[in-house]
């Protein structure tokens, strides 16, 4: 019997008021599945009255997840009754510094609405055409340099590698620097011990990010319109005139939306064909899935495991009644695993019809804005790998991140096989 | 049974037959037509069914209603026009026999 069979958890024998989803372990050890089996089964709209974050809602099924998405006006995003991220990152926010810090992802109509609209045109499909070439070349090379027949990590050389370059062309960040939006990404979700030693230094690297951007944008400002996302904000009349903490609020969001998530389906896609070698085959035979197969990675990997809404007035969630100012939890981990409306919902398929039907994106006003970006990236990527490598093969056990909302790797040890 | 027209960005048009009741989106994804994602299913959640509805139909068919989900979702979509309509909220009965739907150059 091995160490981790001996401490693990019957988990149908947990007292259901027990149940609680919230414990970054069950992530990184990778045992989630279970809960959210057994609540899906049994308690779908699930309360936990006690947590390390207080008394909170568990959402597990996918028509239920949509539907609290979709009602805004019911659950709100606003940062100052809550905000969209369980447990919050980074430090409570009446006893920060960083507590102002202002983004749509955590605003309701209509000011959402506004910053939006402002951002979303630059990582529409249209804008998106010009930018694929350029992450096609550096997708190449970054798979050109890497060395075959070596176990190498393919986190931090590819994975890692691409999205930053990625986000570097995107607010045409200085070149040689690049590496600094990776940290930057990282220190948003870290806590102390976790990446950071403390909050203050937690604050000081962020307050750093922010005077980076800020000159970046006072260069900008006022120049030629260019198509760079710093530039696009400092000149429309929507964002232009922004408060600090608004103008850092954004700069992070588009940083961690477009990071982390990212990065961790490039891994997460490896690990998936690895575990699932007919599917590897299937893909090796016929890389036209590649545009389906994505879709499928991004549902499969689910990078964000969840978002949190705060109920502003009563309502009605699968049989159960919300109260004002309860905390709900929309667990797309567990959605995008409910068999009821996802067929085979726990295989991985690249060739599985409706692949896009998943919840990795969120739904409503809310839903990801920079999901064709990420599609692109992913799409690029494979299809860059798969003309170079008959496998990359995965030769050690991968370590997955300690996190309740990030679904991801840290490391990921690989041997790639050159065709 | 009732006709729609899908006509694509590029102007391939794709005429089918939709059964009374059937939404336009899932009359569009049955059919493979490209350029309608409907990656809600349809719930109304995720603004990949948008259309044109050619003006000539644009009474018989509503415009969405402001402040409803419909409209909410809509403001956010590229090349949003006077006659654009999530395809997911179009219910195909016998009065609209002969719409007529032009699809965005891509779905966001
Ligand atoms: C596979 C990759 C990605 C995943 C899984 C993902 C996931 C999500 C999720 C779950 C939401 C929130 C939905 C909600 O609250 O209902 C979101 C929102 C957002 N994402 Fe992504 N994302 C990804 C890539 C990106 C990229 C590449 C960018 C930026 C360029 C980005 C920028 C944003 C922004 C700005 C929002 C806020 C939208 C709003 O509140 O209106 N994301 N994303
Ligand atoms: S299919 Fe999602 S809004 Fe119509």
């Amino acid at each position: 019997m091995s160490v981790s069979e001996i401490f693990s958890t019957d988990v149908s024998k947990i007292p259901l008021d027990e149940m609680d989803v919230s414990d970054p372990l069950l992530f990184q050890n990778d045992t989630i599945g279970e809960y959210f089996s057994r609540l899906r089964a049994e308690d779908p709209v699930h309360f936990t009255p006690k947590s390390r974050f207080g008394p909170y809602w568990s959402v597990t099924k996918f028509n239920d997840i949509v539907r609290v998405e979709t009602d805004h006006k019911a659950f709100s995003s606003d940062a100052g009754i809550g905000g969209v991220a369980f447990g919050g990152i980074g430090v409570p926010t009446e006893s920060s510094a960083m507590g102002g810090l202002e983004m749509f992802i955590a605003m309701d109509p209509p000011k959402h609405d506004i910053q939006r609209k402002v951002v979303s045109p630059i990582v529409a499909p249209s804008n998106l055409e010009n930018l694929e070439p350029i992450i096609r070349e550096r997708a190449a090379a970054i798979l050109d340099s890497l060395p075959a027949g070596k176990v190498i990590d393919w986190v931090d050389l590819v994975s890692i590698e691409l999205t930053t370059m990625t986000l570097a062309t995107l607010f045409d960040f200085p070149w040689e620097e690049r590496r600094k939006l990776t940290r930057w990404s990282d220190v948003v979700t870290a806590s102390p011990g976790n990446g950071v030693d403390s909050w203050e230094q937690w604050q000081r690297e962020l307050m750093e990010c922010g005077m980076y951007f800020k000159e970046l944008w006072n260069q900008r400002a006022g120049g030629e319109p260019r198509n760079d996302l710093i530039s696009m904000l400092a000149g429309s009349p929507a964002t232009a005139n922004m408060p600090f903490p608004e103008f850092l609020g954004n700069i992070i969001q588009l940083i961690v939306g477009g990071n982390d998530t990212t990065r961790n389906s490039i891994s997460g896609g490896v690990l998936a064909l690895n575990e699932n070698p007919a599917e590897y085959a299937k893909l090796m035979k016929d890389p036209g899935l590649i545009p389906n197969m994505v879709s499928e990675i991004i549902r499969w990997q689910t990078p964000i495991n969840c978002m949190l809404r705060t109920a502003v007035q009563e309502a009605d969630i699968g049989g159960k009644t919300i109260h004002k100012g309860d905390k709900v939890v929309m667990w797309y981990l567990s959605g995008n695993r409910d068999s009821e409306v996802i067929e085979r919902a726990d295989e991985f398929l690249i060739d599985r019809k409706n692949p896009r039907q998943h919840l990795s994106f969120g739904f409503g006003i809310h839903r990801c804005v920079g999901n064709r970006l990420a599609e692109l990236q992913l799409r690029v990527i494979w299809e860059e790998i798969v003309k170079r490598f008959s496998k990359i093969e995965i030769v050690g056990k991968p370590v997955r991140t300690l996190h309740h909302i990030i679904h991801g790797f840290t490391r990921m040890p690989v041997v790639l096989h050159p065709r | 049974m009732p006709k729609v027209t899908y006509i694509e960005a590029s102007g391939t048009e794709h005429v089918v037959s939709v059964a009374n009741g059937t939404t336009c989106r899932d009359a569009a994804m049955d059919n493979d037509i490209p350029g309608i994602d409907g990656d809600c299913g349809g719930a109304c959640a995720c603004a990949t069914c948008h259309v044109f509805v050619d003006p000539a139909w644009l009474d018989r068919v509503g415009r969405a209603v402001e402040g409803e989900m419909e409209a909410n979702l809509l403001q956010f979509v590229p090349d949003l026009s006077e006659n654009s309509r999530l395809a997911c909220q179009i219910d195909i009965t016998d009065a609209l026999d002969g719409l007529v739907l032009r699809l965005p150059a891509s779905q966001h």
